[in-house]
């Protein structure tokens, strides 16, 4: 494997505290080693450029079912997006929801190279599985969804946390799952009925429990197996005026919990896209930002990490196993909706959307993501995401950055709207003059996530000993830029490496790398109950039999494999 | 002795049953019989015993009749007549395992072809439809489980998909429907007096071409608004009834069939049925579904909606996909002369074709896959056998709930063929090698 040095560069590594000092970088065997370490290297001259670890993605909805239906049924989504193949480049499509091909690529484009899937319906993991298999250069990995699975519910409902655990670890390993995910816990079993479950305390019809023991209890069961990452969240009550009180009540099912985990986080909850769960009134009318109460509890308890879930007022596609919200949304819009209720587990939802710079609601939500990475306290638990599709694009990433790195192309953003007054009437933003450095970036796109992740053995930062993922951006952070310059730099990285391997040459795409997927492996004690449950279930409920459920090991080409040991 | 093979999945229909036990002789090369199998599939699974089966590729001659060439020289024919053709059309895909298809969608990638499938002359208004409005839908457990209100549409399962009734909609007992068929209500609406409909609860026997119009209706009569006195052949009474009936249900699902997608009306019609589905979502909890047909139609949908974000009709002749159903569908690029060869694989154009198409596929270059002799063997220039998907090599299939199911092999396929999926990474390497790339 050839040998890289990225000379002299301006690094920001929060791992090592290197805060843009002029550091060179080695790379050797697919890792990053001392300078000394290397023979006959490569070398790039990063003179007078910015120099950080890959990006790491904590959400994303990249991959899987809802993701294909919405390429699938939105054929206007191509319009002018098509690329055709070009060298090694593969024909590439798509602007909100692209195919597997650009996924990949325009990632490594923005110099991230680990990415999550955020939502993975069991049944349908083999689907997840082929479209990672088929996104280029991306180490990716899928949390299966376990809010609303009937095992969970009824082991739950009777405090089994072993049991749960039992369950989760079976389910990981079948589904060659990551981690933990939780979406509107109990509210999208509700939507079977086409019901709901507002708040954590409206019992979910029939099961007998509670959204609030569902969470609580899911919390425990991940400690008890001491997963990589930490639960991963996604409440009741999504996009609705006045929610912020069921966000803060999620938020403290959390406390008094310590981490279990030999992975290195420190958060037993990760809660996501906070921005559509921080909205105060209770009208669209009178809608305004709760992200100081928000942030107030984050930044007091440092069991919990968040991402924003940036909304960038674009057209794009919302999707979530959130069904009921997704229903929703299509009577406020009146857009075509697909829905996809999965047996026992899950459903989904997509709805086209489009955040409009002249609507005032667009504009505070706008207002709210910002907010909350501002007033973030530590950037090492508040991350950079727009929940891809959901809020907007993951190309927007550098935008996000320019908006939370400049005051000016914040106000340029203000002027542009059609409410500005209402929005800053309704937000807080105007009045915070905080501009992020790059730095706090790389907390909240690397570091900070890779650790959330319990990843912080692979990627986040650029110490001997990681993986070799290293991103080379053409800005110099030293001289004077314009707020735009950062978006252009940070969309177009000057050279990546994944693994070692250069994917990104001079800008282009130089190499279709060698993607792993990465799963959880948790070894528990035997359990007879739950396997007999998982029997019975199977014969009397599913329409797939057991022994045709397991995603095989073959639809994993390069599979990474975590182990964890809960049996004590 | 002989071993039985369980949990095998029936590679015919969109059902993909996966319950079924298949007996082989003790060697693993001779399958003696099929259980828990309709007789369809069944028969799938017993056809590829046949004695007589062709086992080796074979060209046709001047004369017409068939001389045997070895799968190198196949592969040669396809790589070449993809390579030189300006745009050739690629077809079929709804009987193999996606990972065929994937790697046919690279060739067609490579070489600039029209990708199309099996719904391009059955759901593909289907999907058109989904495009407009969405869909509303879920797995096929759901409706074990919740579903008390069950309407099938144009569409006969009674022969077409054998065990659906029994396995998902009609007489399971799932957990809230512990009283299986006695808890459901069934309705059908067929112009004709089928198998199906002759179970039902109600039977709309509604005028043929009609479809739009009930369809309507029962958007009107859901809201209580005023239906002239027969519409679509069907009293204005029958059809307040039957809208009461689905409003009051808990859960109310629609099976829908090409009686109504090839009807007059097509995507209109679907357009239709999901927006009663959306409106029944108002009062109940309601979804819909295509009944597919071939068992993995709707994996080529999914695979070609990863890679180029299409599910069916996608033209790759200009370097990048296009897709634009009335021009690049294959039966109007055939009847319009637009493409110049033609590939097929896991499908029959020759018998489901309109004759003007199939003769254009006689006139051009052409090869099929396949491991049956079929009336689309007939019309082809080379003819590559191959091993069954499902029963003699595994792979993954999509369910018409798009559940990915992975199929099982239960026999060795004859000594010395190959699977799809060998003889296209061949061609596409071979195409490669050709192009220098
Ligand atoms: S219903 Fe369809 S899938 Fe099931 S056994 Fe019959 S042909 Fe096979």
């Amino acid at each position: 494997m050839a040998e890289y040095l990225i000379k002299n560069g301006f690094v920001f590594d929060p791992v090592q505290g290197i805060k843009g000092d002029a550091v060179d970088v080695a790379i050797k065997d697919g890792k990053i080693v001392e300078t000394t370490a290397l023979s006959s290297p490569k070398v790039i001259d990063a003179t007078g450029k910015t120099v950080m670890a890959g990006g790491v993605d904590v959400h994303a909805h990249v991959a899987g079912p809802k993701v294909n239906t919405g390429r699938n049924f939105r054929p206007e989504d191509k319009l002018f997006t098509y690329k055709p193949k070009n060298g090694i480049e593969r024909m590439q499509g798509g602007f909100s929801v692209p195919t597997t091909i650009r996924t990949g690529y325009n990632y490594a484009r923005m110099g991230y190279t680990t990415v999550m899937e955020a939502a993975m319906p069991p049944l349908y993991a083999r689907h997840t599985h082929e479209e990672m298999r088929d996104t280029p250069i991306l180490d990716q990995g899928a949390y299966p969804v376990f809010g609303n699975n009937w095992f969970v519910l009824e082991y739950l409902k009777n405090h089994e946390i072993e049991n749960a655990a039992a369950y989760i670890a079976w389910l990981l390993r079948v589904t060659k799952g990551y981690a933990v995910k939780v979406v509107n816990p109990g509210g999208t079993e509700a939507w079977g009925w086409g019901l709901n479950c507002e708040n954590v305390h409206d019992p979910v019809p029939y099961f007998d429990i509670t959204p609030a023991q569902i969470i609580k209890g899911l919390i425990e069961a991940n400690e008890y197996l001491g997963l990589p990452h930490s639960m991963h969240m996604h409440a009741n009550n999504l996009g609705n005026p006045g929610n912020y009180t069921t966000t803060l009540d999620s938020f403290k099912l959390s406390e008094g919990i310590k981490p279990n985990s030999k992975f290195g986080r420190d958060q037993v909850m990760h809660h996501t896209h906070v921005q559509f769960h921080s909205y105060g009134g209770d009208s669209w009318a009178n809608m305004e930002s709760k992200a100081k109460e928000i942030m107030d509890y984050v930044n007091s308890h440092d069991n919990i990490t968040i991402d924003i879930g940036q909304v960038t007022l674009d057209e794009t596609t919302t999707m979530t196993a959130d069904g009921p919200f997704e229903h929703h949304l299509t009577e406020l819009n009146h857009l075509k909706w697909a829905n996809a209720d999965v047996e026992l587990e899950t459903a989904a939802g997509v709805v086209p959307y489009v955040y409009s710079p002249n609507i005032k609601v667009c504009g505070i939500q706008w207002a709210i993501g910002l907010e909350l990475a501002l007033l973030a306290k530590d950037p090492m638990r508040v991350f950079i995401t727009t929940d891809h599709p959901n809020a907007g694009l993951f190309i927007r990433y550098p935008r996000i950055m320019k908006w939370l790195m400049s005051t000016e192309a914040r106000e340029q953003q203000f002027d542009a709207f059609k409410h500005k007054d209402k929005v800053i009437d309704a937000t807080n933003l105007a009045g915070i003059d905080r501009e992020l450095g790059l730095y706090e970036i790389a907390q909240m796109t690397r570091a900070g996530t890779a650790k959330s992740l319990g990843l912080s053995h692979l990627y986040g930062g650029l110490a001997p000993g990681l993986e070799a993922d290293v991103a080379v951006y053409d800005f110099n952070p030293n001289e004077p830029y314009v707020p735009d310059d950062i978006e252009k730099a940070f969309l177009n990285a000057e050279h990546v490496f994944k693994a070692g391997v250069q994917v990104v040459k001079d800008h282009e795409i130089a190499s279709n790398g060698n993607k792993r997927t990465l799963w959880v492996n948790a070894k528990v004690n035997e359990n007879p109950q739950v396997m007999r449950d998982v029997k019975e279930k199977f014969l009397r409920y599913y329409t797939v039999n057991l022994n045709n459920y397991e995603v095989a090991g073959h639809y994993l080409p390069n599979s990474y494999v975590i182990e964890v040991d809960a049996t004590e | 002795m002989t071993k039985t093979v369980t949990d095998v999945i029936c590679p015919f229909c969109g059902t993909l049953c996966d319950d079924l036990e298949v007996v082989v002789s003790d060697d693993g090369e001779e399958l003696l019989e099929v259980y828990n199998a309709c007789a369809i599939g069944a028969e799938k699974f017993l056809h590829s015993q046949a004695k007589d089966r062709i086992t080796r590729p074979r060209m046709r001659q001047e004369d017409g009749s068939w001389k045997e060439i070895s799968y190198d020289e196949a592969i040669e024919y396809t790589a070449r007549m993809l390579t030189e053709a300006k745009k050739p059309l690629m077809y079929g895909w709804s009987s193999t395992n996606c990972e065929a298809q994937a790697v046919g969608s690279e060739i067609g990638e490579a070489v600039g072809a029209v990708m199309d499938n099996t719904a391009t002359v059955c759901h593909g208004t289907s999907l058109i439809a989904v495009q407009d409005i969405g869909i509303p839908s879920c797995t096929l457990g759901e409706v074990k489980n919740r579903a008390d209100r069950i309407l099938f549409w144009g569409c006969n399962p009674a022969h077409a998909h054998p065990r659906h009734m029994s396995r998902y909609s009609i007489f399971p007992r799932g957990f809230f429907t512990g009283k299986g068929h006695a808890g459901r209500k069934m309705i059908v609406v067929d112009p004709r007096p089928t198998d199906t409909a002759s179970m039902a609860d109600v039977h709309l026997q509604i005028e043929q071409g009609r479809d739009y119009e009930l369809l309507n209706a029962l958007r009107v009569a859901f809201k209580g608004e005023k239906l002239p006195d027969v519409v679509a052949g069907i009293p204005k009474e029958k059809i307040y009834e039957v809208a009461e009936t689905l409003k009051s249900g808990r859960f109310a699902i629609i099976f829908f069939g090409m009686g109504v997608t090839q009807s007059l009306g097509k995507n209109h019609n679907i357009d239709e049925a999901i927006a009663v589905t959306r409106d029944l979502n108002e009062y109940t909890k309601a979804a819909i579904m295509p009944m597919r047909g071939h068992y993995n139609v709707t994996g080529s949908g999914q695979v070609w909606g990863w890679l180029f974000g299409f599910p069916y009709a996608v033209d790759l002749s200009r370097g990048f996909a296009r897709y634009n159903p009335g021009e690049t569908t294959s039966n109007d690029l055939l009847r319009r002369d637009e493409v110049d060869a033609v590939f097929v694989l896991g499908s029959d154009p020759g018998a489901h074709f309109p004759f003007s198409s199939v003769k254009k596929i006689y006139n051009r270059p052409s090869v099929v896959i396949d491991p049956h002799e079929t009336p689309t063997t007939e019309v082809c220039k080379v003819h590559v056998p191959v091993a069954f998907v499902g029963v003699e090599v595994g792979g993954c299939a999509y369910r018409m709930d798009n559940v990915p199911i992975e199929t099982r092999k239960v026999v060795e396929p004859p000594e010395g063929m190959m699977t799809d999926e060998e003889f296209l990474k061949r061609v596409l390497g071979r195409v490669k090698e050709i192009q220098g790339v």
